[in-house]
């Protein structure tokens, strides 16, 4: 059994401590708002929080988490700066098929946390690393420019 | 409230009318037409309409959500006849039915082609005045009083004359046994109150917060995961599978070996990617283990000197390639995967006497009917519960993965997630196919006399809508060519059927026109720039019938600054089509560096889709729909050696990114006209506008996508 902190409850998983959190959280806790995309950490579907730094979840093995807080995109609303991204989207109607937009909202969500302004090059930072294939990146950008700007 | 993945979908229609009774205090009446019947107090006037006692309005959605928005401008165009309130509505997707839910413009439920909107804005209108009138006249007859003395409003009937109202749902009881009118009179575009305006969208807000489910968010209980591996030559088989480390994978539980696949299961998806890798298995790689790019690009371009099938032929032949000066240029484009985000996936729980199913399709109804022979069930056995869909751009108009999945099923007691992964998903997809155009041009004082356009490629038809096929034309390849916007005085468009060696092709967004755009769009800028022509000039010349193009393309050139000053190695091209009923000019501008990269800096669309449902959605698919097809300019394909694709991944099939995306504005131009298609419109418009820029910027033609950096470089000739 390996405990996880996600989204501010304590997990049990009875898996090996290779599996990556990608698939402990979707098959196991079946949250399955974190998505999987390519499973080399090269779309960003699948990124998380921990202790609020964005991550692929594809990518980090259960065992080597401890007692880091993951945030995953359920639980993101609560925090101030996931709020404001969230709504960012529905003001500007960012999604289309949604899929990849769990992963695009935690990046974004980090990014307008740890940088109050963000600008042109900041965005392309941050969120390079997330792609859509349903092509929402024009909004994706001014959503995160509304929801930094935004109480 | 989006229910739509929590309905049960698979029934037909006799349990359609089951879930209607098993709804507390509702009734329901038939489709279409028929005599209202009480059911558990849900009146249900059409296939499209439930109304609960409590007032609950239940819109039945017969197209699938892939994120174009057609839930919400369905949901629009129903409301806005029956006017309901639209704050209180429920969606639900409609079940497997093809008699009810057949798309009208296919005759099968399907969702693509840009054909949503098109297809059921007369039908939805009708469905929805149906049902209000319907209930003018349940209310009239409760208060006695002349039926054209009512009027309705926020899901309320009202009389005014005498101050009563009664909400839609106190009607229910009265509304059983009557029968809707034959053909109800529809509002006028000035009486709209919904559509036209960009309301929000119905699918989005689970979408922000994890709450939506796609097909592969389904998690039945006990459910086992598995993957699995198809052999990396088309048309290969399993040769020899050693198991002997997978089974020693913590997690797996079982492998599946098919003739032509192997899938192993386990506790979660991890072990089963596992115990894939540490299979040991030899393929028979079978007849196509030599296929490569190299000869399917020999047999294309062999076929495409053939004559075709004339799909269209107007004025002179012996104009077309006349006595005054001829142009010809050949296009070519390659092999394209969907790559859709969600990867492909399908959940069945196969028991002895029934299969159910949890997927995100396109194709309902080919879902159902694929389970059924793969099991010998009768198709009522079969239940189909569509989600959300992850992307489609035509990828779910296919069913191998539901097959292949119900395959799987078979050697697995309980339901078993199937999912494949990215690699398998790029390298087994049905794939854009490669095309050819031949284009000859005949010029005269500098216009163009006659035209030739030959289309040499796979007809997609033929094997995935038959009866299409006709007299060796596909009607989707030769699309946006035999309606060619240009008035061209003699004029022919042949279609060369060729199949590639081993690949499957299918539909991919943007479809026909794809090609047949990008072909007509680059041959017409390069006459115009070979007669010394500016572009929108040469154009505009050619379309005096064409008031709504012509529209387009001054909005877009006046937009986009068309004609005025650009730095060095900077340039605009346009491109003007006639595509799914919209009219649509696009012009590009870009900068090519001296390495051969290009950067799309700027699309600028205009647009005339006739009415629009709702301009923020439409806004959205030209958008999406443009950088779709910018993926598909800068880097878009899939390349074939030793019988397999080369590509695996999104390290070696590239997506744009948000970094390179350029600024993108989209003029809609107002018009009363029928609504026309506009997911795949952007899609199309990309390609051939880029190609144009970099010519203006460069002065090289490129003929063939993706963009060859080496060329533009200066590294090899086009």
């Amino acid at each position: 059994m390996i405990a996880l902190r996600i989204n501010g409850e304590t997990k049990a998983v009875d898996a090996p401590g290779d599996v990556p959190l990608l698939w402990a959280l979707r098959d196991l806790l079946g949250l399955t708002g974190t998505k999987f995309g390519c499973g080399v950490a090269l779309c960003g579907a699948c990124t998380v929080h921990l202790d609020g730094e964005p991550v692929r979840s594809c990518q980090l093995r259960i065992g080597a988490i401890g007692d880091r807080a993951i945030t995953t995109v359920e639980g993101i609303g609560a925090t101030a700066a996931g709020a404001k991204v969230q709504k960012a989207w529905l003001d500007l109607e960012v999604v289309q098929c949604g899929y990849c937009q769990s992963g695009q909202i935690m990046s974004a969500a980090a990014l307008v946390a740890a940088t109050p302004d963000p600008d042109d090059s900041d965005i392309n930072a941050a969120m390079s690393g997330n792609i859509c294939r349903c092509g929402t990146y024009v909004r994706i950008r001014e959503a995160i420019k509304l929801a930094a700007k935004s109480a | 409230m989006l229910e739509a993945t929590q309905t049960e979908t698979g029934f037909g229609r006799r349990a359609f009318l089951r879930i209607g009774a098993a709804a507390a205090g509702a009734l329901l009446i038939g489709f279409p037409l028929r005599p209202a019947k009480a059911e558990a107090g849900i009146f249900a006037p059409d296939a499209f309409i439930r109304i609960a006692a409590s007032g609950d309005i239940t819109l039945i959605m017969p197209q699938v959500e892939m994120g174009q928005g057609i839930y919400t401008a369905i949901s629009m165009i129903l409301a806005e006849e029956f006017d309901a309130a639209f704050d209180r509505i429920t969606l639900e997707a409609a079940p497997p039915n093809t008699k009810l839910y057949a798309n009208p413009l296919f005759g099968i439920q399907a969702t693509g082609g840009s054909t949503s909107v098109r297809a059921w804005w007369t039908s939805l209108r009708k469905a929805g005045a149906g049902a209000r009138a319907l209930l003018i006249a349940a209310a009239a007859q409760i208060w006695e009083v002349e039926p054209t003395t009512c009027r309705t409003e926020n899901s309320e009937v009202l009389h005014d004359p005498s101050g009563r109202r009664l909400a839609y749902g106190a009607l229910v009881g009265q509304a059983a046994g009557m029968t809707p009118p034959k053909d109800p009179p529809l509002k006028a575009v000035a009486d709209f109150r919904l559509i036209g305006k960009p309301l929000k969208r119905l699918d989005t807000p689970d979408k922000v917060n994890g709450k939506a489910k796609f097909g592969i968010d389904a998690l039945r209980p006990g459910v086992k995961f598995a993957t699995l591996a198809l052999c990396p030559v088309f048309g290969g088989k399993v040769g020899r599978v050693d198991d002997g480390l997978a089974k020693a994978v913590p997690g797996v539980r079982q492998i599946v070996v098919l003739d032509d696949l192997v899938a192993v299961v386990g506790d979660h998806m991890w072990a089963a990617m596992q115990g894939l890798a540490a299979l040991d298995i030899v393929w028979d790689e079978g007849a196509n283990a030599s296929v490569s790019s190299t000869q399917v690009w020999a047999q294309i371009r062999a076929a495409s000197e053939k004559e075709g099938a004339v799909a269209k032929s107007i004025g002179d032949p012996a104009k077309i390639t006349g006595s005054g000066e001829t142009i010809e240029a050949a296009y070519e484009l390659p092999f394209l995967a969907h790559a859709t985000m969600e990867p492909l996936n399908c959940t069945v729980h196969l028991t002895a006497d029934t299969c159910e199913i949890w997927v995100g399709s396109q194709i309902l109804a080919r879902a159902q009917a694929i389970a059924a022979k793969v099991t010998g069930l009768p198709l009522d056995k079969v239940v189909v519960h569509n989600h959300l869909i992850g992307g489609g751009f035509g990828r779910r108009l296919e069913v191998d993965y539901v097959e292949t999945a119900v395959r799987i099923a078979q050697k697995v007691d309980g339901a078993v997630k199937v999912v494949w992964s990215r690699e398998e998903d790029v390298q087994h997809d049905i794939y854009r196919p490669v095309y050819r155009d031949r284009m000859t041009a005949n010029l005269a004082d500098g216009k163009i006399v006659g035209w030739k356009h030959r289309v040499t490629g796979s007809s997609i038809m033929a094997r995935w809508l038959p009866p299409a096929f006709q007299k060796g034309i596909d009607p989707d390849g030769v699309d946006g060519a035999v309606d060619i916007p240009y008035e061209i005085p003699n004029l022919r468009v042949e279609f060369v059927r060729e199949e590639p060696p081993a690949v499957p092709t299918g539909f991919w967004r943007g479809v026909g026109p794809n090609n047949n755009v990008f072909a007509i769009e680059s041959f017409i800028d390069e006459i115009a720039h070979k007669t010394g022509k500016d572009p929108v000039a040469f154009r505009r010349d050619m379309l005096v019938k064409s008031p709504r193009l012509s529209a387009a393309i001054e909005l877009a050139a006046s937009k986009a600054g068309w004609g005025g000053a650009l730095p060095a190695r900077v340039g605009r091209g346009l491109c003007a089509q006639v595509s799914f009923g919209s009219f649509v000019a696009t012009v590009a501008e870009v900068e090519v560096d001296n390495d051969g990269e290009v950067r799309v800096k700027r699309l600028v669309s205009a647009v005339d889709t006739g009415i629009i449902v709702n301009p923020d959605t439409t806004i959205a698919q030209l958008q999406g729909g443009l950088i779709f097809g910018v993926t598909a300019a800068l880097y878009g394909e899939i390349t074939i050696e030793n019988g397999r694709v080369q590509q695996s991944n999104f390290n070696d099939y590239r997506m744009l990114r948000i970094d390179q995306t350029p600024m993108i504005e989209v003029h809609l131009i107002k018009s009363g006209e029928a609504p026309g298609g506009i997911g795949e419109t952007g899609t199309t418009a990309a390609p051939p506008s880029i190609a144009n820029a970099i010519f203006a910027a460069t002065g090289v033609r490129l003929r063939r996508l993706p963009i060859d950096r080496d060329v533009l470089a200066g590294r090899k000739s086009a």
